[in-house]
């Protein structure tokens, strides 16, 4: 069952970090509007790979918007037009027949290009090994109910955790700031009893890290969120922010 | 001696497990900093594992395909983790879960390990907990619960629909933090091409460099894989794009038996397939079945809207046929009804292949608890109906999110058209109580082994055995087998098998790339999934099977002389991944034929059309079937080598439902 768009897209194409890069224009015909942006993205190289060109590189796994893999710089957007969706849950119909469609990797020192669209975001995984955790060894746990938690804290907790660490956040920010994803972390955890006593040694260890790992500073311009396919809240910052100025005073 | 030892300890069920570990022999914690143990997967079942053998203080470097090990398919699990907390004073006990999940598996599963995972699971909840994973929570503070198929308690734990990525971040976190200590070394972007092993015992593995195609040899005392399951071989399936079976598949090659291969889970609450572009399946979580009522108009070919169709029109077919478990019918029985009315051509939406799954009269219900709860009993319907979306809303806002984004269609307002895909695989490496595979020192962990959910796993329960395995079993049992070890210092990579196993993964990735056929890796994996989907889906019959066995070999024979391989391997060549993993999935394609073809009875997911009852339930052959069937490689074929089941503590008894 094809469909019945004709697109044109400009794609960037990159061999490897250290290569130069280029937009390249491609035409992909027939396009149904049940498709997800990724389909016709094998759409694509499924021509290229019959024509002997090379097909495309980007990331991507679960294709329901949980993994965080998929990473793609739409018409100037991190996961295109849509809010509080990721490049694999956004379908065709939201484009029109005709349209030009410009697709670039993330763009940010700490996140270089792999190839094509595909970016290396390790430098989150290190963030969260510097301290996004709460230091309890298998074995060591007490019964679940014996710590009640207020439903609010939790649900607050929950929504702070539903971040995939896709980095559309950076990719978003003028300054590619990593605030969001780390303060969401640093929320979660601090926002239950569980975490709280590690608060302090968290905040500062995993601010430290991402400036280590070359992000920039966050200057509220507030497009993170508005560009975050789980629609973190910017709430989370304050928090952050605060936990942190606590802890650099506190000086234990 | 058998080959085939199962390991089960002495003693009363009750008892098995705690003997076991106290009486297991230990590694003192100055050998195991020399102890270096090689985690291939980091899922729920290869975080957790990474993660507390590294705490025990093991040397341990862990790899996954994926760009962060937070990444693993595990992310995606949406419903719950069952337990036996029995926090709902409910009925719920330990031997209650252990007998769901023995009967849920329709008996073909093995006791010992089954109670060890039910007597295990309350530790999970406490575990993820402590770690900060935020479970649902009641107003009172305490966890909530909900149902799931194939019991009669509330024993599920969950985080809206989002279960399975707050208990992988949970594990990734505590994965994380030993890398951040530097007892982890971790291997993103890196795939296990082949298993290592010296004087019959695993002794490293071999994996590609994903971004510049460098091929390594790593060494290691031990090697665990948790490399997950093999759904992808049907090509659609509501697994990630990357799940396959080529750690799984090397290693059996290397002389690890496969059990029970053509067990496979069709989950009947998916979004149905809408055309020939799709790439994936995506699940709406068994949990919808909770309040969502499953129907299909009673009359052939209706084409009215659901909602035209009037309630004595209507046919709810599972509380029909199952009034005892009704919407809450396993999965294998519901995908068989599903599959039945659309068959008989009841079915709905554009394809006829899909049933509705309706959510108002339970919005409805909900909404006047809500009603009354806002002091307003007399409320119109419009406004009990909005008051009831909105509690279904935080339950599932997720899914019905996604529902409506892959669909166009909005599923408060409509009910959601399902339909049954390929899920879960139960079938996978042979493991003994020990999560040993046939060869020594290689284990698997997860849905990569065979070992609890017989022949239907039960909703819920694959992230409870995933983390069972990793954070509660492993620890201990790797000890039995590294305590024999600590004499072992680290084997040169330079030794011959590792040069023989590297050389090998390199011959056969120049093989691709040198194909330079006409079709992509895609074409051929398309049409490899519609023969297993139509030959050994979730109906089979010897006929079928041995066609498919045909097809598949003439399939082999074709990709491998036509496929076509972009690029060079010293690149990131996402095409060439693609291509040795589709290699593999054509053999397992093969065997899981076979196996399908050897199993003369139907049993859970397995449905034999030519062994089924007068009701079309179906038919087990207990006196000749009751075993696993465990195949080994032998290069041009199987052998195949049965491990009987002994049911001591269950009564095995037809399996109803009704
Ligand atoms: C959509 C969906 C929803 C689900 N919902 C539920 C639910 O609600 N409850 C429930 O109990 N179960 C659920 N399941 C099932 C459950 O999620 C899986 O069975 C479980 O997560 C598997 O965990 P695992 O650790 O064994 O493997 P995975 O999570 O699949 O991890 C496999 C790991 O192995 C790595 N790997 C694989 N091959 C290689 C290789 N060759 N080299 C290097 N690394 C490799 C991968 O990178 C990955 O890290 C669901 C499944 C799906 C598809
Ligand atoms: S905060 Fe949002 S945008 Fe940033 S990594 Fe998390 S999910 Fe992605
Ligand atoms: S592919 Fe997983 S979030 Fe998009």
């Amino acid at each position: 069952m094809s469909g019945n768009m004709n697109l044109t897209l400009k794609v960037w194409r990159q061999q490897s970090l250290n290569a130069p890069g280029k937009l390249v224009d491609y035409k992909v015909k027939d396009i149904s509007e049940d498709m997800s942006f990724l389909e016709m993205f094998d759409v694509l190289n499924e021509e290229l790979i019959t024509k002997g060109d090379e097909p495309i590189a980007f990331d991507h796994d679960c294709r329901e918007g949980i993994c965080g893999s998929c990473s793609m710089h739409i018409n100037g957007r991190p996961h295109g037009p849509l809010k509080g969706v990721t490049t694999c849950q956004l379908h065709m119909r939201s484009f029109k027949d005709g349209d030009t469609i410009v697709v670039e990797p993330w763009r940010a020192n700490a996140f270089p290009v792999i190839k094509d669209l595909s970016v290396d975001r390790s430098a989150f995984d290190r963030i969260i090994g510097s301290g996004g955790y709460i230091s309890v060894n298998t074995g060591n746990a007490q019964d679940a109910n014996s710590l009640p938690i207020p439903k609010d804290d939790a649900d607050e907790a929950f929504m702070s955790a539903a971040c995939i660490g896709c980095g559309a956040c950076v990719a978003a920010c003028v300054n590619s700031s990593a605030m969001l994803f780390v303060s969401a972390k640093v929320s979660q955890l601090s926002l239950l009893p569980q975490g709280k006593p590690e608060t302090d040694q968290r905040v500062l260890a995993m601010v430290n890290q991402m400036d280590t790992e070359g992000f920039g500073a966050c200057s509220n311009t507030g497009a993170c969120t508005a560009e975050c396919p789980k629609e973190i809240s910017q709430g989370n910052i304050a928090r952050m922010n605060r936990l942190y100025l606590a802890a650099s005073l506190g000086g234990k | 001696m058998s080959k085939l030892d199962s390991k089960i300890p002495e003693g009363s069920i009750e008892q098995k497990w705690t003997k076991y570990k106290s009486t297991v022999s230990l590694v003192n914690p100055s050998n195991k900093r020399n102890l270096e143990i090689l985690v291939v997967g980091s899922g729920l079942a290869g975080a957790s594992a990474a993660a507390s053998l590294a705490e025990l203080g093991y040397k341990v470097k862990c790899y996954c395909f994926q760009d962060s090990p937070r990444r693993a398919h595990s992310i995606a699990a949406q419903g719950g983790i069952n337990a036996a907390k029995n926090y709902q004073n409910d009925g719920d006990s330990v031997y209650r879960l252990f007998y769901d999940t023995v009967k849920g598996g329709d008996y073909r599963s093995r006791e010992g390990n089954v109670y060890r995972l039910a007597e295990i699971s309350p530790n999970i909840i406490d575990q993820c907990v402590a770690q900060g994973v935020p479970f649902a929570r009641e107003y009172g503070g305490m966890l909530s619960n909900r149902s799931f198929g194939g019991t009669q308690v509330q024993r599920t734990f969950y985080a809206a629909g989002q279960t399975g990525q707050q208990l992988l971040l949970g594990a990734y976190s505590a994965l994380e933090r030993q890398i951040g200590m530097g007892n982890v070394t971790m291997y993103s972007r890196h795939e296990m091409l082949d298993v290592v092993v010296i004087d019959e015992k695993a002794r490293g593995i071999i994996v590609r460099n994903l971004i510049t195609g460098a091929i390594e040899r790593h060494f290691g005392h031990a090697v665990v894989l948790c490399t997950g399951g093999y759904g992808n071989v049907f090509y659609l399936s509501t697994n990630a794009m990357g799940c396959n079976v080529t750690a799984a598949w090397k290693a059996h090659k290397r002389g690890a038996f496969m059990a029970n291969p053509c067990f496979t889970q069709n989950q009947p609450t998916c979004i149905p397939v809408s055309g020939d572009h799709q790439s994936k399946l995506t699940l709406m979580s068994e949990s919808l079945r909770n309040d969502g009522r499953i129907w299909v108009p009673k009359v052939q070919g209706d084409t009215r809207k659901p909602t035209d169709i009037p309630e004595e029109e209507r046919d709810y077919y599972l509380e029909r046929r199952y009034p005892a478990f009704g919407n809450l019918v396993p999965r294998d029985v519901a995908s068989r009804a599903a599959k039945e009315r659309c068959d008989a051509g009841y079915g709905v939406g554009t394809s006829k292949m899909a049933v509705y799954l309706d959510f108002k009269y339970n919005m409805m219900r909900y909404g006047r608890v809500e009603a009354i709860k806002n002091n307003n009993p007399n409320a119109d319907d419009e406004t009990i109906l909005s008051l009831g979306k909105e509690v279904v809303k935080e339950k599932y806002g997720n899914l019905f999110d996604m529902y409506k984004q892959i669909t166009g269609e909005n599923p408060y307002e409509t009910p959601m058209r399902i339909y049954p895909a390929v899920h879960y695989t139960m079938g996978g490496l042979w493991v003994d109580y020990n999560l040993m595979t046939t060869v020594n020192g290689l284990y698997s962990l997860g849905e990569s082994n065979f070992s609890d959910h017989g022949a239907n796993r039960l909703g819920a329960s694959a992230l409870m055995q995933g983390l069972a395995d990793g954070y509660f079993v492993i620890p201990y049992t790797i000890g039995s087998y590294l305590s024999n070890e600590i004499m072992t210092k680290p084997i040169s990579t330079d030794h011959e098998a590792f040069v023989e196993a590297e050389n090998k993964v390199k011959a056969n990735i120049n093989a691709l790339l040198n194909i330079k056929g006409t079709r992509s890796v895609d074409y051929f994996h398309k049409r490899l999934g519609k023969i297993m989907w139509d030959k050994c889906g979730m109906a089979r019959n010897a006929e079928g099977l041995n066609s498919a066995i045909k097809d598949i070999r003439a399939l082999k024979d074709e990709f491998w002389k036509d496929v076509r391989v972009p690029g060079f391997n010293e690149e990131f060549n996402p095409e060439l991944e693609k291509a040795s993993r589709v290699a593999d999935f054509m053999e397992l394609g093969e065997l899981m034929c076979i196996d399908a073809l050897n199993r003369d009875e139907s049993c859970g997911g397995h449905f034999r059309e030519e062994f089924q009852t007068e009701d079309g339930e179906a038919l087990r052959d207990d006196e000749n079937f009751a075993y696993v069937a465990a195949w080994e490689n032998k290069g041009n074929g199987w052998d195949l080598h049965k491990e009987e089941l002994k049911f001591e503590n269950i009564k095995i008894a037809n399996r109803s439902y009704k």
